[in-house]
């Protein structure tokens, strides 16, 4: 499992990468694995005014339905376009391909989410 | 309680199936990929595990006269060594389960049921047997491995004994040896592929399985359930508590071709018949997603703001390339080309009834050439 050293991480299995107050975000690669085929992605909705931990887009593997729930409170920025006729991009590669972009309002609640260590032991608890 | 393991556990583990708990039963949803084992099997062959299904036996001198009255289709008109696809019904016409039917002799049967069904089946079977007859749960008695795809034949038959070709759809073999051991082998299956099921011993179903895989090489691939359930939905075949079920009866769910209106009673034959005569209150039909989602069992179904019925099964279909659903509707709006909407989280996405629009295997070359010929 890929867990990059550089990226922050949700106990909701979100990535995130901060670019100046714009925050980049995706599932990761355990999440990616666990689902499966990822066949259908529902992209979040471009100008909608989120909060953390709020369902904004949705995936799909060919067993299972899954949220995604956004990683800080903004405005979404952009969507990931290419994910809805490709959705298998994340299972190929969950960090290069993110799924939305936010505008970053409390800079705070950064602070709440996981180093790449923190989110590596917490997917090590949930398999045991 | 404890979750059970078929005797392919250790085959599992091997090829990193991912284990899951599938009514009581610890078995892989996939190995590598649902997607990838899909296309394997539709291209060229899988192996399933499938040994949690249930078989019984049902023997003694009444075996056909009580078979007859027990399911519907027809016991009577059946020959040895063949095998039927049919229901047993309750009095309301409403499904206790789907079976196979295989028939050694006229007095002696092999029931095979769903796993999840089995101890319901063989209570209902228990409570309606008669004198004459002799009911035996024997599941913990065989494993059972299906071979599926269009090389599933050529790669079985590298271990042997028969000419596999002489074994027909919906025909067996009690008695095929398999790399030396004895199986029953029957051209069955649950995937809309050529395919074989084996039925054996279960201290040699680790050995065939491996026999299988080091035969078929390149060319075959262990299949999890996740294939198994895209790979039927495809195909059209019914998911026993999705497309058939207690309270939906065979006759509403199109699979009329196993049920004998015409033949002695049997149970639940007057509610059917009554159905038949009558306009079906209720309909499966087909469709496909022409907005975006995918359709999962139980959403529900609209036509211009009203409720009309329920997905039953749905899915993205791999081989089809397009996402598509099963659903019961009510018999009036079952027009194909007419416009649906699917309630997909609380969302109202739009979807075409079609038909024929399902997977249908090709036929072989040689049956072509025949035909041609």
């Amino acid at each position: 499992m890929q867990t990059p050293s550089d990226l922050r991480y949700t106990q909701n299995h979100e990535w995130v990468r901060v670019e100046d107050d714009k925050v980049f975000f995706g599932i990761t690669d355990y999440a990616q694995y666990n689902l499966g085929d990822i066949v259908f992605v529902e992209i979040p909705e471009i100008d909608a005014e989120v909060t953390m931990e709020e369902s904004i887009a949705v995936i799909e593997s060919v067993k299972a339905v899954s949220e995604v729930f956004s990683p800080v409170s903004g405005t979404i920025l952009e969507a990931n376009e290419d994910l809805e006729d490709s959705p298998e991009l994340i299972n190929e590669a969950p960090y290069e391909n993110w799924i939305g972009v936010i505008s970053l309002d409390n800079g705070e609640e950064l602070e709440d989410l996981l180093s790449a260590d923190e989110y590596i032991a917490f997917c090590a608890d949930l398999d045991e | 309680m404890s979750l059970k393991r078929t005797p392919l556990y250790d085959a599992h583990l091997k090829h990193t199936g991912k284990i899951i708990d599938f009514g009581g039963w610890e078995l892989p949803v996939q190995y590598e990929g649902i997607i990838k084992e899909h296309h394997m099997v539709r291209e060229k062959a899988g192996l399933f595990d499938v040994s949690h299904m249930g078989e019984f036996e049902v023997t003694g001198p009444h075996a056909e006269e009580f078979l007859q009255y027990l399911v519907t289709n027809d016991i009577k008109n059946m020959q040895d060594k063949q095998i039927v696809y049919t229901f047993m019904c309750y009095p309301d016409g409403g499904v206790v389960d789907d079976l196979l039917v295989y028939k050694y002799d006229t007095d002696n049967y092999l029931l095979v049921v769903n796993a999840s069904n089995l101890e319901k089946d063989l209570e209902w079977i228990e409570q309606n047997v008669i004198t004459g007859v002799k009911v035996n749960n024997v599941s913990d008695q065989f494993a059972l491995i299906a071979i599926q795809g269009p090389l599933a034949q050529d790669i079985l038959q590298k271990i042997a004994d028969i000419d596999l070709t002489t074994i027909k759809q919906f025909w067996f073999n009690p008695a095929v040896e398999l790399s030396g051991v004895e199986c029953l082998v029957s051209r069955t299956g649950y995937t809309g592929e050529d395919g074989f099921e084996i039925y054996l011993k279960p201290e040699k179903a680790l050995f065939i399985w491996d026999e299988i895989m080091r035969v078929g090489g390149e060319d075959i691939t262990p299949a999890g359930l996740g294939a198994r359930d895209t790979l039927r939905f495809e195909a059209k075949l019914p998911l026993y508590g999705q497309e058939i079920d207690k309270d939906i009866t065979p006759l509403e769910a199109g699979f009329g071709f196993a049920v004998r209106l015409n033949k002695d009673d049997f149970i639940g034959k007057d509610v059917l018949l009554k159905q038949k005569n009558s306009k079906l209150q209720r309909t499966l039909v087909e469709f496909e997603m022409l907005g975006k989602g995918i359709p999962r069992s139980h959403y529900e179904i609209e036509k211009d703001g009203k409720k009309i019925g329920w997905v039953t099964s749905g899915a993205h279909s791999p081989t089809l390339n397009k996402n598509m659903g099963l659903a019961l509707i009510n018999s009036e709006f079952n027009n194909p080309g007419d416009i649906i909407d699917i309630v997909i989280r609380n969302k109202r996405v739009k979807a075409i009834l079609t038909k024929s629009s399902f997977y249908k295997r090709k036929a072989k070359k040689e049956k072509k050439a025949i035909m041609e010929g």
